[in-house]
């Protein structure tokens, strides 16, 4: 089997054996439902409903609130409970819908009825994709109708399905593979009627061989979609090393993936949109992997967005430990949260609980090994932009090129001295990105 | 519940630790160390034992009196003493290697910051220091025979004898103690490679360029190359346990990949210009220091491009 693959990146075991096995559960949510409105990069959506009123699955409560934004859907039934700040993944607080579910999912009227997409305009197409609220589901969370809106002048080669799941731990894309690939290719298929000249490739981690057999074998009567199985290394689902293994383009970080010809959809977003558009089914559920040492069944749920999250936790056979860390997401990007509280939103791919959390370890003088330099996947000098971002020196930061970082973490994994590389480096990036908004505000 | 534990991601690290790395270091030397030991003899070993306590003891008091941490267990002060007794002769006076690993932990490590601050490589400028400043006691080839000087196969190369090959490669002859066995050296090379503690870039660019330099100075000089006149050169002297332990020294060397390479090129060149010009025969130690000073330009000339910046990009803009 040929692997494609980028230079860096770091092997990490991914434990993925703990849930890959466990078929996709559907989840019934017992508690409320709560919608947050930024669970999307972009302006948050605005809340179209208030306290009182009856929702239905499938009914829109909440408008984009900018060109870059998406749509909130309900995905139960029930009533508006409260329209308030409620606490995020991410620990800040933000605008959330509260929706008290009544067990009827009474959905609105054509909600799952079949579309002939082909039928369908471009413009038509992209408009059922904002409808339904679809957002990259592997992570991002960039609304996926703004992704498909190209700029005139600009031709798309590829259209690149995101199968690679690199990061630790996480199954639901795996899950998806082996039960729902047709859908996906699907999905796929909807893409490409929009960019006629484009061809469909599924880059999938060498790790997940049925997962691969299955998608083969669902596309195996599509001239325009293949499938490249990729190497298993982490960050090889990051957008840029995806393109730059699968077609040797590369961007850096003032281009789109549409600069450079290709447009990349995680595995579970062509699903989404193969929902939206065929069966008229907006966004409303996700599949969730919960899993790590600290959880007694590690399972896969398909779970309403906006269910929460310790009840995902209990359907999973609740604690086998007291969990040292919970993470949002894998354990290389994910983010901790200090509260079970929170909901599940569209980009909530993984609940991972850890027993015992090892991120601890007291950071020593760098020994100069050149580990980080290695395993960067855009090939910077993580030790340098360290050291000019604590010495808070912007200016050089940037010269250094510090504003390529994907804030992978590869060069805080790898690093033996234990440096916190990847979190000053991300700080600093921010810093600068943050000044760089005030400065343009102001002219 | 307990309080949960929230820090920024990544969330997840190797197992691997500075002390490994050390520990992997000297995992690797052990090979060619412990041939010196049974080639040289007990006294050998009463060397290395003293260099290495010497250097660990300088540390840890130097620590100590400046109420610093003490960094003593990442083992990056028994490295430094196994390298200066590496290449030290097993008939050097007992206070050579103690005089030696107070000079490179003190003066060239701790005064420029400890751990990853030096610029020059410890065990190697106190070898230099030593050589400086006790010529003679240093340059006095250690014999097996007793009382008759043994010439090193450098040496005799110089003077146009033929040298065995498989001396050479088990490292049956005269020489510093760590230095003299090729396969033992290999062994470790390989060792370090397998475990990633190094690239293979700067050994091979240090080997490579020297015996190249060597063999196209002895041509100007007008002399005959013969193979085993470069075998000697590759393998007979200092160079191979310079070039693998030595130049690899991470807090000296370039990080970056071409940093590495041009950096190994320089060691090779300076080798050899000192092997063939100078008055010494040897040469890697100096090479290698002289290098270490090049080390932060090098590193600024071979900064690495990012990967959105070059190569192939959007055919469509
Ligand atoms: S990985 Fe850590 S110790 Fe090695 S060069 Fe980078 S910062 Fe220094
Ligand atoms: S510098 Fe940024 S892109 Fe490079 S390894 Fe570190 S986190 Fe990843």
């Amino acid at each position: 089997m040929i692997k494609k693959t980028f230079r860096g990146g770091v092997h990490i075991k991914d434990m993925k054996h703990l849930s890959s096995g466990s078929a996709i559960k559907e989840y019934k949510p017992q508690t409320d439902l709560v919608y947050l409105m930024n669970q999307h990069i972009g302006a948050p959506a605005v809340p179209c409903v208030k306290p009182g009123d009856r929702v239905l699955v499938g009914q829109t409560i909440a408008e984009p609130g900018g060109f870059v934004s998406a749509a909130v859907i309900s995905s139960v039934s029930g009533t508006v409970k409260t329209v308030a700040a409620h606490i995020c993944h991410n620990g800040d607080n933000a605008l959330a819908i509260t929706v008290a579910n009544d067990n009827e999912y009474e959905a609105v009227e054509g909600f799952g009825v079949e579309r002939d997409y082909t039928q369908m305009t471009a413009e038509e197409i992209i408009a059922a994709v904002k409808a339904a609220g679809i957002v990259g589901m592997g992570g991002a969370g960039f609304p996926t109708h703004v992704k498909l809106s190209v700029k005139p002048g600009i031709k798309i080669d590829y259209i690149i399905c995101n199968g690679a799941e690199c990061e630790p731990y996480i199954t639901c894309d795996y899950r998806l593979m082996l039960e729902q690939a047709d859908k996906a290719v699907l999905g796929m298929k909807i893409v490409l009627s929009i960019f006629k000249d484009a061809t469909g490739i599924f880059g999938i981690e060498s790790n997940k061989p049925e997962g691969i057999a299955k998608v083969k074998e669902a596309c195996k009567d599509e001239p325009r979609l293949s499938v490249v199985p990729l190497k298993k290394k982490y960050p090889q689902g990051g957008e840029r090393v995806m393109i730059t293994a699968l077609t040797k383009r590369r961007i850096n970080s003032k281009m789109l993936p549409a600069d450079a010809g290709c447009i990349v959809l995680n595995f579970s977003t062509a699903i989404a949109i193969a929902e939206a558009v065929a069966y008229n089914k907006p966004l409303t559920h996700r599949i969730v992997t919960v899993t790590g040492d600290a959880v007694n069944t590690p399972s896969n749920f398909d779970a309403p967005i906006g269910t929460n999250v310790a009840g995902l936790v209990e359907a999973a056979g609740g604690f086998k430990y007291e969990p040292e860390k919970i993470i949002f997401g894998g354990p290389m990007m994910g983010a901790a949260v200090y509260t079970l509280d929170v909901p599940v939103n569209k980009t909530t791919s993984c609940i991972l609980l850890l027993k015992k959390d090892t991120a601890v370890p007291e950071p020593h003088e760098c020994i100069r090994c050149g580990k980080c330099l290695t395993v960067c996947p855009e090939h910077l000098m993580p030790i340098k932009l360290k050291n000019t971002a604590d010495a808070n020196d912007y200016a050089e930061f940037e010269k250094l090129n510090g504003l390529e970082c994907i804030g992978c973490g590869c060069c805080t994994y790898i690093c033996p001295a234990k440096r916190r590389l990847s979190q000053s480096i991300t700080a600093a990036k921010q810093f600068v990105l943050a000044e760089k908004k005030k400065a343009a505000a102001k002219k | 519940m307990k309080m949960l534990n929230v820090s920024i991601s990544p969330h997840i690290r190797t197992s691997r630790t500075t002390t490994k790395v050390m520990l992997d270091v000297i995992i690797a030397m052990s090979p060619a160390m412990i041939f010196g030991y049974i080639y040289f003899g007990w006294y050998a070993l009463l060397i290395s034992v003293l260099s290495v306590s010497s250097c660990v003891l300088t540390e840890f008091v130097y620590e100590k009196i400046m109420k610093l941490p003490v960094t003593i267990g990442d083992l990056s002060a028994v490295v430094t003493g196994l390298v200066l007794a590496m290449c030290l002769y097993s008939t050097s006076p007992w206070w050579i290697p103690v005089v030696g690993g107070v000079f490179a932990i003190l003066v060239v490590k701790m005064l420029f910051g400890g751990i990853g601050q030096n610029f020059m490589n410890p065990a190697l400028t106190a070898r230099c220091f030593l050589l400086l400043s006790f010529s003679r006691i240093m340059t006095a080839y250690p014999s097996l025979t007793d009382g008759v000087s043994a010439a090193t196969p450098l040496s005799m190369a110089a003077a146009g004898q033929h040298v065995s090959y498989f001396e050479m490669f088990f490292g049956t002859h005269s020489g510093s103690i760590g230095e003299t066995s090729t396969i033992a050296i290999l062994i470790g090379f390989a060792y370090l490679l397998i475990r990633r503690v190094i690239s293979p870039r700067i050994p091979l660019c240090v080997i490579g360029s020297t015996v190249a330099f060597v063999a196209l100075f002895t041509v100007m000089k007008g002399e005959t190359v013969t193979l085993n006149y470069l075998t000697v050169h590759a393998m007979g002297g200092g160079l191979l346990a310079g070039a693998v332990f030595m130049a690899t020294d991470y807090t000296t060397s370039p990080v970056t990949k071409w940093g590495r390479v041009i950096y190994g090129i320089a060691v090779g060149l300076i080798t050899a210009v000192i092997r063939c010009f100078g008055g010494s025969g040897e040469g890697i130690s100096f090479a290698i220091i002289t290098a270490n000073l090049l080390t932060p330009i090098i590193e600024k000339l071979t900064y690495p491009k990012p990967l959105g910046t070059y190569g192939k990009k959007a055919e469509t803009k």
